[in-house]
C-alpha cells in the first residue's frame, strides 16, 4: 500500500514540478486577468462619477452641444479594427511566424497611434472653445472618463511599441508569446471598455 | 514657488516644539540603529539579505517590522489626544492648538488603518499563505518585494509630514469640499493623497498576487475546500481589495485632479457634488474593514482548532459565513452616511443589509465555540487573544447593530459613541487577531519562542486598557460628545474622559510589554529554541517545515488530502519522511529592482505633493524605466541543487528525531 502511495506520489511530483517549472506563464495570464478585473472595478468608478455629474454642466455645454459623433464613430473604428488586427498578430505569434506577429503589431499600433490622435484633436479642440475640464463637473467627468482609457490606450501603444523590440531582437520566445497575450487581454479590454464610453458618453449624450 | 523646489521653502520646517522634540528623538533613534548596524556589519545582511528579498516569509517579517513602528507613531498620537481632551476641560485650551489636533487625529485614523493594519495583516498572509497551500512563493515573487515598498513609500511620505509642511486636518476621511484647495489649500491633504494613492497601489497587487498564488499553485490534492481557514478567510480578503481598492485609486484621483487642475468632481461650484467623493470613498471603505478583519476570523479559527486539539467546527459553514460577509460588506456604504438625506426606503435597505451581517458573524462565533466544546483547550497567548476578542468584539457588534437602525444612527453620527463601535471591532477584532497570530506564529518564522508571561501581560493590559479607554466613549457618545473636539466645556464629561486617559495608559503598557517581549526573547533565544518545526502540534502544512522554514519551503510538493493536511500525515506516518534524492528546485533571485522603484516613486510623490515637476517627472519615468529593465533582465532565478537540499532536509529531520 505505501509502495503505490509513494508511486502516485512521485507521479503527482513530476507532474507538479513539469508545471511549476515550465508553464508559468499560464499564471502570468491568470494573474494579468486578475489585475483587468481590478481595472475594470477603476473604469466602473469612473463611469459611476460620469453617470452623477453628466447633468451638472454649470450652465455651461451638455453632451448635445460639442459631441462629433462622425468623428467618434470614426475613432472607434479605427480601435475596432486595431483589435481584430491584433488578434491576427497573436494567431501569427502561436505560429511562431515572426515577420507575421511584426506585421500585424505595426498595423495595430499605427490604429492605435490615429485613435490617440483623434482624441487628443477632440480634446485640444474643446479646451481652445472654451469647454475644458475645468468648465463644469460634467467636463471634468467627461475628460477623465475619456482621457483615463486614453492613458490607457497609449501605455498600450508604449508597451506594444517595447514588444516590437522584443520580438525583433530575439524572436518569438515562450516570455515573449505570454506577454503578447497579456497585451492582447490588455487591448481587447480596452476595446469594451471603449464600446461603453461609446455607448454611454457619445451615444446617450447626443440623443 | 521656484522651479526647483517648487512650494518648498523655509516655511516648511516644523516650529511646533512638540514636533522638533519628536524628530530629535526619530534622528538619535535612527543614528543608534545605523551605528549598530555598522558596528555589527549588518548593513550587507540588511541589504543583500532583506530589502532586496523576494522571499514571501523575509517580506511577511518586513511588514510586520513595518507595523510595529508605524503602531508606536499611531499611538503616540492617540495618547497625545486622549491627553489633549483630559486637559482641555472646562474651557482650557489644552497643549495642542487646533491646527496640530487636527493633523494628529487624521494621521492617527489613517496610520493605523493603512500603515499598521494593512501591513500586519498583510504580512501575516506573506508569512502564512504559501506555507498552508504548500507553494514554494507567490505567483509573482518581484511584485510581492514591489508592493512592500510601495507600501513602505506611503508610510515613508505620511512621516516626512511630520518634519516638512503639514499633514491633512481634515480627518482621515478626507471629505471634500474641506479636502479641497479652497479650504485646504496647504501640502497636508496631499500628503494623505499620494500616501494612500501609492500605498493603495502595492496593496491591489498583493492582492492580484496571492489570488493567482492561492488558485494556480496549490499543491497537489488540495481543492479549494480544502484549503486551510486562514488562507481561504485571506482570500476573501484579497478579493474584497481587488474589488474595492480600484475604487480608492479612482476617488483619490479625482480629489488629485480637483486640487492640482482645478476640476469640479466634488467642489461647491462648478457643478461638483461632494456626496459623490463620500460615496465612493465608502463604497471602498467599508469592504476595507472586513478586508481588515477576516484574516483575524481566520487567525482565531486555526487558533481555536489548534489549540482544542479538534478539527474546526463547521469548515464549510466558516468558508460560506466568509463569503457572504465580503458580499454584504459592498451593500452597506451608504450606512457611513445615513445623514446625508436619502430616502427612507434607501436608508431602510442598508440599515437592514448591515443587520443581517450579524447572522453569518454569529455563525463564525458558535463555530469557535463548538470547536471549544468538549475540547481541551490550552490556555495560551494566542489562545488568550482569542478569548479576549470574542467578547470584545461581541460587544462592538451589538453596538454596530445598534448603530444600522438609521434612526439611531441620526442621534448617534459623529458622536464618540461611532469612535467607540469602530475601535471595539478594529481593535477587539482585526488587532487582537494579529496580535493572536505573531503569538501563534512567531516562533515558525522566527525559529524561537515568544516570552509567555511577558505576553500574558501585554494581553491583560490591552484587554483591560481597551475596555478602560473606550467604554468611557460610549457613555460620551450618549452624553452628546461629538468627535474630533479639541476642547471641551461640559463637566459631565470630564470623569469620562479622564477614565479614558487612564485606559490609554494601560493600553501603553501592553504596547510596552510586547515590545519588551520582543527583547526578552530576542536576547534569550537560545534558550527557546523551536528545533521541531511544530511548536503547537499544529494542523495545517506551514507546521511541517522548519522553523524558520527552508528557503524553499517545501523539498518535495506534499500531496495533500484532507483540511487538516499535517495533523493527517501525522495520522498516517507520511509526515516527517526521510527521502533517497531530490529533484532540483527552480527558485526566484533577488532584485534590487523593487527597493529603486520603491524610492523613485517617493520621490515622484514628495515632488508631487511640493509641486516640483522636474523631479515628479524623473521619479515616475525612472520607476518605469527601472520596471521595463527589471522585465527584459534574464538572470532572474536559479536552482537549488539536491546536495543542499538534502543537507537542509535531514538537519530538519534529525532536530525533529532530537526534539
Amino acid at each position: 500500500m505505501s509502495t503505490t502511495h509513494m508511486n502516485t506520489h512521485d507521479a503527482h511530483e513530476a507532474g507538479a514540478h513539469h508545471d511549476e517549472h515550465h508553464d508559468t506563464g499560464g499564471n502570468t495570464v491568470f494573474g494579468f486577468w486578475l489585475y483587468l478585473m481590478t481595472d475594470c472595478l477603476l473604469f466602473a468608478s469612473v463611469f459611476a462619477t460620469y453617470a452623477v455629474l453628466f447633468m451638472n454642466t454649470a450652465g455651461g455645454v451638455s453632451g448635445k452641444d460639442i459631441f462629433e459623433l462622425d468623428f467618434v464613430l470614426a475613432e472607434t473604428a479605427a480601435l475596432l479594427v486595431s483589435s481584430i488586427t491584433y488578434g491576427f498578430a497573436l494567431i501569427c505569434a502561436f505560429r511562431k511566424n515572426k515577420k507575421g506577429t511584426l506585421s500585424w503589431l505595426a498595423v495595430t499600433f499605427l490604429l492605435g497611434a490615429i485613435f490617440i490622435a483623434m482624441e487628443i484633436y477632440e480634446f485640444h479642440h474643446l479646451i481652445v472653445n472654451g469647454h475644458g475640464p475645468q468648465a463644469s463637473a460634467f467636463l471634468s467627468a467627461f475628460f477623465t472618463l475619456v482621457g483615463t482609457h486614453g492613458l490607457h490606450v497609449t501605455a498600450g501603444l508604449i508597451w506594444m511599441f517595447i514588444m516590437m523590440i522584443e520580438v525583433t531582437k530575439t524572436g518569438l520566445t515562450g516570455r515573449a508569446v505570454t506577454r503578447l497575450s497579456c497585451l492582447s487581454l490588455f487591448w481587447h479590454f480596452l476595446d469594451v471598455v471603449w464600446i461603453c464610453v461609446f455607448t454611454v458618453v457619445y451615444l446617450m449624450g447626443a440623443i | 514657488m521656484s522651479a526647483l523646489l517648487g512650494k518648498l521653502s523655509w516655511d516648511a520646517l516644523p516650529y511646533d516644539p512638540i514636533v522638533i522634540g519628536t524628530l530629535c528623538v526619530v534622528a538619535v533613534a535612527g543614528c543608534v540603529l545605523a551605528f549598530l548596524l555598522i558596528k555589527h556589519k549588518l548593513l550587507g545582511v540588511l541589504w543583500n539579505d532583506w530589502l532586496t528579498s523576494v522571499d514571501h516569509k523575509k517580506l511577511g517579517i518586513m511588514y510586520i517590522v513595518l507595523a510595529f513602528v508605524m503602531l508606536i507613531r499611531g499611538f503616540a498620537d492617540a495618547i497625545m489626544m486622549r491627553l489633549q481632551l483630559a486637559l482641555a476641560t472646562n474651557g482650557d485650551p489644552g497643549y495642542l492648538p487646533p491646527s496640530h489636533y487636527d493633523q494628529i487625529f487624521t494621521a492617527h485614523g489613517v496610520i493605523m488603518i493603512i500603515f499598521m493594519a494593512m501591513p500586519f495583516m498583510i504580512g501575516l498572509m506573506n508569512i502564512v499563505v504559501p506555507l498552508q497551500i504548500g507553494a514554494r512563493d507567490v505567483a509573482f515573487p518581484f511584485l510581492n518585494n514591489l508592493s512592500f515598498w510601495l507600501a513602505v513609500s506611503g508610510a515613508v511620505l505620511v512621516n516626512i509630514s511630520l518634519g516638512l509642511g503639514e499633514f491633512a486636518k481634515t480627518g482621515w476621511v478626507a471629505y471634500p469640499p474641506l479636502a479641497g484647495l479652497e479650504y485646504s489649500p496647504g501640502v497636508g491633504v496631499d500628503y494623505y493623497i499620494w500616501a494612500l494613492q501609492i500605498s493603495g497601489i502595492g496593496t491591489t497587487l498583493t492582492a492580484v498576487n496571492f489570488l493567482a498564488t492561492v488558485f494556480k499553485m496549490r499543491t497537489p490534492g488540495m481543492k479549494l475546500m480544502d484549503m486551510p481557514i486562514f488562507t481561504w478567510t485571506c482570500t476573501w480578503a484579497n478579493i474584497l481589495i481587488a474589488a474595492s481598492f480600484p475604487i480608492l485609486t479612482a476617488v483619490l484621483a479625482m480629489l488629485t485632479l480637483d486640487r492640482y487642475l482645478d476640476f469640479h468632481f466634488f467642489t461647491n461650484d462648478g457643478g461638483g457634488n461632494s456626496m459623490m467623493y463620500i460615496n465612493l470613498f465608502w463604497a471602498w471603505g467599508h469592504p476595507e474593514v472586513y478586508i481588515l478583519v477576516l484574516p483575524a476570523f481566520g487567525i482565531f479559527s486555526e487558533i481555536v482548532s489548534t489549540f482544542t486539539g479538534k478539527r474546526l467546527f463547521g469548515y464549510k459553514s466558516m468558508v460560506w459565513a466568509t463569503a457572504s460577509i465580503s458580499i454584504l460588506g459592498f451593500i452597506v456604504w451608504l450606512h457611513h452616511f445615513f445623514t446625508m438625506g436619502s430616502s427612507a426606503n434607501v436608508n431602510a435597505f442598508f440599515g437592514v443589509m448591515t443587520m443581517i451581517i450579524a447572522v453569518p458573524t454569529g455563525v463564525k462565533l458558535f463555530n469557535w465555540l463548538f470547536t471549544m466544546y468538549r475540547g481541551r483547550l490550552r490556555v495560551t497567548v494566542p489562545v488568550l487573544w482569542t478569548l479576549g476578542f470574542m467578547v470584545t468584539f461581541s460587544i462592538g457588534g451589538m453596538t454596530g447593530v445598534l448603530l444600522a437602525v438609521p434612526g439611531a444612527d441620526y442621534v448617534l453620527h459623529n458622536s464618540l459613541f461611532l469612535i467607540a463601535h469602530f475601535h471595539n471591532t478594529i481593535i477587539g477584532g482585526a488587532v487582537f487577531g494579529y496580535l493572536a497570530g505573531f503569538a501563534f506564529w512567531f516562533p515558525k518564522a522566527m525559529g524561537f519562542h515568544l516570552n509567555v508571561k511577558l505576553g500574558k501581560a501585554a494581553f491583560w493590559c490591552w484587554l483591560v486598557g481597551f475596555f478602560l479607554a473606550f467604554m468611557p466613549l460610549y457613555v460620551l457618545g450618549f452624553l452628546g460628545m461629538t468627535r474630533r473636539l479639541n476642547h471641551t466645556d461640559n463637566p459631565d464629561w470630564n470623569i469620562w474622559l479622564y477614565i479614558a486617559l487612564v485606559g490609554a495608559f494601560v493600553i501603553l503598557a501592553g504596547i510596552i510589554c510586547q515590545f519588551l517581549q520582543l527583547f526578552v526573547s530576542f536576547r534569550d533565544r537560545n534558550k527557546n529554541l523551536d528545533t521541531t518545526g511544530d511548536p503547537w502540534n499544529g494542523h495545517t502544512l506551514e507546521w511541517s517545515t522548519a522553523s524558520p522554514p527552508q528557503y524553499y519551503n517545501f523539498a518535495e510538493l506534499p500531496v495533500v488530502s484532507d483540511i487538516d493536511a499535517f495533523t493527517d500525515m501525522k495520522e498516517k506516518g507520511t509526515a516527517y519522511v526521510r527521502k533517497e534524492s531530490y529533484a532540483p528546485i527552480h527558485m526566484p533571485k533577488n532584485t534590487k529592482s523593487g527597493v529603486v522603484i520603491g524610492a523613485l516613486i517617493t520621490a515622484f510623490g514628495f515632488a508631487m505633493i511640493w509641486h516640483i515637476w522636474w523631479l515628479a517627472i524623473v521619479g515616475l519615468a525612472g520607476a518605469i524605466v527601472t520596471f521595463i529593465a527589471r522585465a527584459y533582465t534574464s538572470d532572474v532565478d536559479y536552482y537549488v541543487q539536491p546536495d543542499e537540499i538534502a543537507q537542509i532536509e535531514n538537519e530538519h529531520l534529525d532536530n525533529v528525531a532530537k526534539g
